[in-house]
């Protein structure tokens, strides 16, 4: 299995030369597994998507963790959303008394959008997350609702023996320095237990955190305490600051990979990475 | 591998922060979550007790009603918002530690998050001798 990166920063895009090292597109990763391809999340990565050369079926998935800006303002503009012999699947969280579709449809609709959501010349079928496993070709995903502003979910993906874990907006715990004790009291702890590869939210260094309490973001530090609790394997910090030069958020992670000694490797996410795991 | 829902994790990270004491407990009535203040009221801490199924906590701090007669678990509100899954509301005497008798009022909830699951409830205790 493997992971593209098309979209790891945060909040809004940049194109400033200063963000051109970890990229300026917001979240979006692409999860390959032979010819088997799911996309999660819709910033303005997806629009780095090849979609003529890797998405010649008709059906494509896209999986939503949440529906804040950055997560899918690339959606208006994806290639297979005009073309009428594509099926797209949207999944996305429920948990609101508006359905998922009545939602996206606020964004995708005039004034905002040229368009409603029932002209897209495409076969759009949208579909809540189910509050189960469920299955798409051979990935096998969980969803979840974890710690973050309205309704958002964390996943699970599985395939063969492999598994990712991707939360790029998570809040484990609000206020304190560390995780409850407890592990059955921690958000999220299901979805990364021992995953192979988890790519987590760690816009903030631990300073800035405190002034961004309840804002649904980590510090590098509870990222990573995250991933150790959980015994994920390997950690790539995602959700980087768009406030941040590329230098600062270097510095940010030097100073912080001074103070720590964990077992596994933890790296700053690339936009244009692919990870085999 | 267990792991509490979500609305239920966040219930603690506020009652975490509150003053009043809170009780957290899960569908089947076990207490798995009080915060400090609720400590003071069971006269136990949490890190020592765990959790407590509903007949062990249910007692422990002996509550009484008006006339001094025992309250029974199921007479309990949090214990009838676990039956029921509805709001409930009591005031009613408990005896701490010390062998004083506090009046309280108990106001529990029930917590059904966003998958529309009953999580279990949580309960706020007010000490009637600080109101006014």
């Amino acid at each position: 299995m493997k992971v593209k990166l098309h979209g790891t920063r945060g909040a809004y895009p940049t194109s400033t030369l200063n963000n051109q090292t970890y990229g300026g597109n917001t979240p979006c990763i692409e999860i390959i597994n032979g010819k088997e391809r799911i996309i999660v999340d819709a910033g303005t990565g997806i629009l780095g998507i090849d979609f003529d050369t890797f998405y010649k079926n008709d059906r494509i998935d896209i999986l939503l963790t949440h529906l804040h800006m950055d997560h899918i303002q690339g959606l208006a503009f994806c290639k297979p959303f005009f073309n009428p012999n594509k099926e797209v699947h949207i999944w996305g969280p429920g948990g609101s008394p508006e359905s998922l579709q009545a939602r996206l449809n606020r964004f995708l609709s005039p004034p905002l959008f040229p368009i409603p959501l029932r002209d897209i010349p495409s076969n759009l079928i949208v579909e809540e997350l189910p509050n189960t496993t469920f299955t798409i070709g051979n990935f096998v995903i969980t969803a979840e609702y974890i710690s973050h502003p309205g309704p958002t979910v964390g996943f699970r993906i599985q395939c063969g023996s492999k598994t990712i874990t991707y939360m790029p907006d998570h809040e484990p715990v609000i206020g304190k320095e560390h995780l409850f004790p407890e592990d059955d009291w921690v958000s999220g702890f299901r979805l990364a237990h021992q995953s192979d590869l988890l790519i987590h939210d760690s816009q903030y260094s631990k300073k800035e955190y405190m002034n961004k309490v309840g804002w649904g973001h980590s510090s590098l530090e509870i990222a990573a305490e995250f991933c150790s609790r959980t015994a994920a394997k390997r950690l790539l910090l995602f959700h980087h600051d768009p406030a941040h030069s590329d230098d600062e958020r270097t510095q940010m992670f030097k100073n912080f990979m001074k103070k720590t000694n964990y077992n596994f490797p933890i790296e700053l996410a690339v936009q244009g990475d692919e990870i085999e795991v | 591998m267990s792991a509490h829902e979500i609305e239920i994790i966040l219930s603690r990270q506020l009652a975490d922060s509150l003053t009043v004491p809170v009780f957290i407990v899960n569908p089947e009535g076990t207490l798995i979550f009080y915060n400090e203040p609720a400590e003071e009221v069971l006269g136990e801490k949490f890190e020592d007790t765990g959790p407590m199924p509903v007949n062990v906590w249910g007692t422990s701090f002996f509550p009484q009603d008006e006339d001094g007669k025992d309250l029974a678990p199921e007479e309990l509100p949090l214990v009838q918002t676990i039956k029921n899954k509805v709001p409930a509301h009591k005031t009613f005497w408990i005896k701490a530690l010390n062998g004083k008798y506090t009046k309280i009022s108990v106001t529990s909830i029930p917590i059904i998050g966003r998958s529309k699951k009953f999580s279990g409830a949580m309960a706020i205790f007010w000490n009637n001798d600080f109101i006014g």
